[in-house]
């Protein structure tokens, strides 16, 4: 049960109306189509501790504000930080001179897809006790002490552990009479135990599988079961680092959602984003194989895959009520019974192909601080569940021959989504329908679309869970984001598996 | 109201902690963009960032206490906040495991001059010819997708101990892909630049042209082992991921490919019998990074005692000897090795190599010539296995010349192995690392010649 919370009365006390105020008359001056005034505050605090000692506690507040425009069909954008209204004209300004700079270059004239009027609204996440209410030295005592337990345990030679803290307060504001503010809250805690074998001299290390999520400190001190995961990892990583060599070849894979997230991420949250379809991304993070002219018949899947973005999901790491261009959050499909049925946009996009979702923007349009141009973003991207489906033992009963596959470590997609490598925390050999023990230096490997298309089953309710990530880079000037993504434990045929030693050459 | 200089922002913050001792950082940037697609315009911004890190110290020697906090700070008031969070941190805080004696020092003569800045007039000359070459590409079948960027940031470094340190440093990139209408192929250019005035929009367009012309032959090709020419910016891929790997605190707690089997750091070993030297140099030709340590945190490889440390040219790699691996004052104690603070640039060099990449590219019989990597993530910390892809054009190498484009790869190698097994290398030259130049853009690296570089697995993306 969490309780709702006021947005944070130290931000309230902020003079953001003023500069919006200043900034979007300003604009108008210039007979701007559309202008609008972003201002945020973020608050970070990473603490890192190593060997049961506090390695490094920071704090970080990037606090600022941003005016964009679109100006004969040209957008323009500027960004500052001291917080005057003069301040705010000056920033109006200079995102008109870009604006003007843009348009001689600005063959196709931006205009944005119309969203209903959202007047002074406010939203706030879902969490119960703000990270920054709680003594450093407390969190720090908690953090150290779980690094300590774990190398007190035999065959643990470190022990590493981090957690990441960010609340985030959104105030909007356009010239068409939106105005949003908004507070998020979320932690990304990670506990790691290092070991070497000594007959062979290998070493690895295994880390907590808990996602980050959009909650409060209460999520470490009470949402998890942290004394569970602490006390498995000493066993799991001595399994790991006596475990046998996996043969490569073609296995059957069950894939736990603390591992399938991050597929579900780069080949199906990347691949249908509009931008990238679009070619916005073509320079840097790359286009997608799952083009607009493919929408209604690309099978992406088999039958039993259900694809949803949603910005709503309960304590989704991008969950929010209205993006960063004044759009209610919302949620789609974007595959259904394994076939492309939708994308994920922003209102430029949403009206240059009104087809796709009536003529509106999805919502999907945010950037990561108050100096970033919001960009198309990626919403929560999860697989459904089947509401009859089995369970994590029935669906390894179902393998003959195969790997059962828990955690994410590495991943590497290319630049069109289809060729990816992903490795993992724990792989397990399965034998006649049973875990078997761990294997070492697995990597699995596919295409896309052929992996989806293995997919025999997923799973039910009970196996679904929500994974995430803190770091999903894109856009030029680079942005990162929060994305979380759920999916239930599933079952594959014949995916392609590598030995990492043999791929090194030893 | 007046806005205070980045040196009252400092000064403001050394005065009102109440800590035993301070060091008080500002970065002020300012930045300029402009993000093509399509042969249009896109998003373009110009920022401005002041960013106020205080680093108060509780103690001194053993048991000092530390509190990091930054922020973004127009304003005393906003610096007297941080300042208390950071007193307020430190104060509550256990002893510091890195612990040390603050370094001292004076005042830098050019302390008191105002910060360096840029515009969007940096692109005055640059963005008419990109409009041009937009005509001339929608006009010839070409769709041109790009972005460059500049960035001005000037750090202001100070200290209770008596340090007043200032660095200015110039950022700039630019980087363009380019497709046929069919988007059947693509094409990629792009380099580092401090000022833009030695970027030249021609012959970017004319080296794209060049290279989608290469494509009028396909060739399709099994994964599998091939002799590869890897230009710079590839080299400066794999060298990147290898330097922050090259962390002495890992490496002497057995985590990585540069630890001893049974313990210690591998410092003193030969990787190559080439003479290959990787080494970092704050004052290198057109690299030029920052000649002092500032760190508003701790952490594997900074510690913010080191804060004003002196940087210098170190040598990581020297004759094909491991010679030092990053670390600060608390590792080099354990390690029992010199300080070799983390510096921010890279230089790869191979003794005694001539010739251009196009030279090594001429003496290739049967092979390939890579454009660039992307999306590389370790594998294997034990080997530093890395994965990653082929990215916008891989080229077929017949009898010295390039004949035709190849599909696109996965590879799985290590940079270290590949610093034993390369067989030819170019003359060093600047370069720009297109998965790692955002956040590492000062390299300069040969073209390096692998004769088996490793083609895992088929990438079906043009």
């Amino acid at each position: 049960m969490t309780t709702r919370h006021d947005i944070d009365a130290s931000f309230t006390a902020l003079p953001y109306r003023r500069l919006a105020e200043a900034a979007l008359t300003r604009a108008q001056d210039f007979h701007a189509e559309h202008a609008d005034f972003r201002f945020e505050r973020i608050r970070t605090q990473d603490i890192r501790v190593r060997d049961g000692r506090l390695q490094g506690a920071a704090d970080h507040e990037v606090l600022g504000f941003a005016v964009r425009v679109v100006l004969d069909g040209a957008w323009g954008f500027a960004s500052g930080v001291v917080l005057t209204p003069e301040a705010a004209v000056g920033v109006a300004e200079t995102a008109v001179r870009t604006a003007q700079v843009a348009a001689a270059m600005t063959a196709t004239p931006v205009e944005l897809a119309p969203e209903p009027v959202h007047d002074d609204v406010t939203w706030v996440g879902d969490y119960d006790v703000d990270p920054f209410d709680v003594p450093l030295a407390a969190k720090v005592d908690l953090l150290a002490g779980w690094s300590a337990r774990l190398l007190s345990a035999p065959g643990v030679e470190h022990s590493t552990g981090s957690v990441s803290q960010v609340v985030e307060n959104t105030f909007y504001t356009d010239l068409a009479g939106t105005t949003t503010t908004q507070q998020r809250v979320r932690l990304h805690p990670e506990v790691e135990a290092h070991g070497t074998d000594r007959r062979s001299g290998i070493f690895d290390s295994m880390r907590t599988v808990a996602p980050p999520v959009g909650r409060g400190w209460e999520y470490l001190t009470g949402g998890y079961d942290w004394d569970g995961a602490l006390g498995e990892l000493p066993d799991l990583l001595r399994e790991k680092l006596a475990a046998p060599s996996v043969e490569p070849g073609r296995y059957d894979l069950v894939v736990h959602p603390s591992n399938l997230w991050l597929t579900i991420h780069e080949s199906v949250g990347h691949a249908t984003e509009l931008d990238r379809a679009l070619g916005y991304e073509a320079n840097y993070a790359g286009t997608s194989f799952a083009t607009v002219d493919r929408l209604g018949t690309l099978q992406y899947g088999s039958p039993v895959m259900n694809v949803v973005a949603d910005r709503t999901t309960p304590h989704g790491l991008a969950t929010v009520g209205y993006d960063d261009e004044g759009v209610a959050a919302q949620r789609w499909d974007l595959v259904r019974d394994g076939v492309l049925v939708g994308y994920q946009l922003d209102r430029a996009m949403a009206h240059a192909m009104p087809e796709l979702n009536g003529g509106r923007s999805n919502g999907c349009a945010y950037a990561d601080s108050p100096g970033h141009i919001p960009i198309q973003r990626m919403a929560n991207v999860s697989l459904l569940a089947d509401q009859q489906g089995p369970d994590t033992d029935e669906l390894l009963s179902r393998v003959e021959r195969g790997i059962y596959v828990v955690g994410d470590r590495s991943w590497s997609i290319d630049m069109q989504r289809y060729n990816f490598q992903f490795t993992g925390q724990r792989f397990y050999r399965i034998e006649g329908g049973r875990l078997a023990g761990q294997l070492r230096d697995v990597a699995y490997q596919a295409t896309t679309t052929e992996f989806w298309g293995s997919m025999e089953a997923v799973g039910g309710p009970a196996t679904w869970e929500l994974g995430g990530a803190f770091n999903c880079g894109k856009a030029q000037p680079g942005q990162v984001a929060a994305v979380s993504h759920g999916c239930p434990t599933s079952l594959f045929r014949g995916v392609n598996i590598l030995n990492t030693t043999a791929e090194a050459g030893h | 109201m007046t806005v205070p200089t980045p040196q009252e922002l400092v000064e403001h913050a050394l005065a009102t902690t109440t800590c035993d001792d301070c060091v008080a950082i500002v970065r002020d940037s300012t930045s300029a963009n402009l993000r093509w697609a399509n042969n249009t315009l896109t998003t373009n911004g110009v920022m401005h960032d002041v960013t106020v890190s205080v680093v108060a110290f509780q103690g001194r020697g053993e048991g000092t206490a530390t509190g990091s906090v930054s922020g973004s700070a127009a304003s005393l008031e906003q610096v007297e906040a941080l300042v208390a969070s950071a007193d307020a941190a430190a104060r509550a805080g256990g002893p510091a495991e890195d612990a040390a004696v603050l370094v001292t020092g004076e005042t830098a003569a050019d302390w008191d001059e105002p910060s360096g800045d840029t515009s969007i007039e940096v692109y005055r000359d640059f963005a008419p010819a990109l409009g041009e070459a937009f005509g001339r590409a929608s006009a010839e079948g070409r769709i041109l997708y790009g972005f460059v960027d500049h960035d001005v940031t000037t750090t202001y470094l100070g200290s209770s101990t008596g340090l007043r340190l200032r660095h200015v440093q110039p950022t700039g990139h630019y980087g363009c892909t380019a497709k046929p209408t069919d988007l059947s192929t693509s094409a990629w250019v792009g380099g580092a630049t401090r000022d833009f005035t030695d970027v030249d929009p021609a012959a970017m367009e004319a080296e794209l042209v060049q290279r989608l012309g290469w494509a009028a032959r396909r060739v399709d090709l099994d994964p599998g082992r091939y002799d590869t020419v890897l230009p710079p910016t590839a080299v400066a891929d794999l060298m990147i991921y290898a330097y922050w790997s090259a962390s002495a605190r890992a490496a002497h707690d057995g985590q990585s490919v540069f630890s001893r089997r049974g313990g210690g750091t591998r410092i003193g070993d030969r990787l190559t019998d080439a003479p290959l030297q990787v080494f970092s140099d704050p004052g290198y030709e057109r690299l030029q990074a920052a000649p002092f340590a500032s760190t508003a945190s701790s952490s594997e490889v900074e510690s913010v005692f080191d804060n004003g440390l002196p940087l210098s040219r170190t040598h990581w790699v020297e004759g094909g000897v491991l010679s030092a691996l990053v670390q600060n004052r608390y590792s080099a104690g354990l390690t029992g090795q010199p300080v070799t603070p983390y510096v921010d640039n890279l230089v790869v060099a191979v003794d005694g190599a001539t010739g251009s990449p196009q030279d090594l590219v001429a003496g290739v019989e049967r092979g390939l010539l890579v454009t660039c990597l992307w999306y590389i993530r370790e594998v294997d910390p034990q080997t530093l296995l890395l994965t990653g892809l082929t990215r916008d054009g891989v080229y077929l190498v017949e009898g010295g010349e390039v004949t035709a484009t190849v599909n696109n790869f996965r590879f799985n190698e290590s940079p270290v192995d590949l610093m034993r097994r390369f067989s030819a290398a170019s003359v060093t030259e600047p370069s720009f690392s297109r998965e790692w130049g955002d956040y590492f853009p000062r390299t300069a690296t040969p073209a390096l010649r692998v004769p088996d570089f490793h083609m895992s697995t088929v990438s079906q993306a043009t």
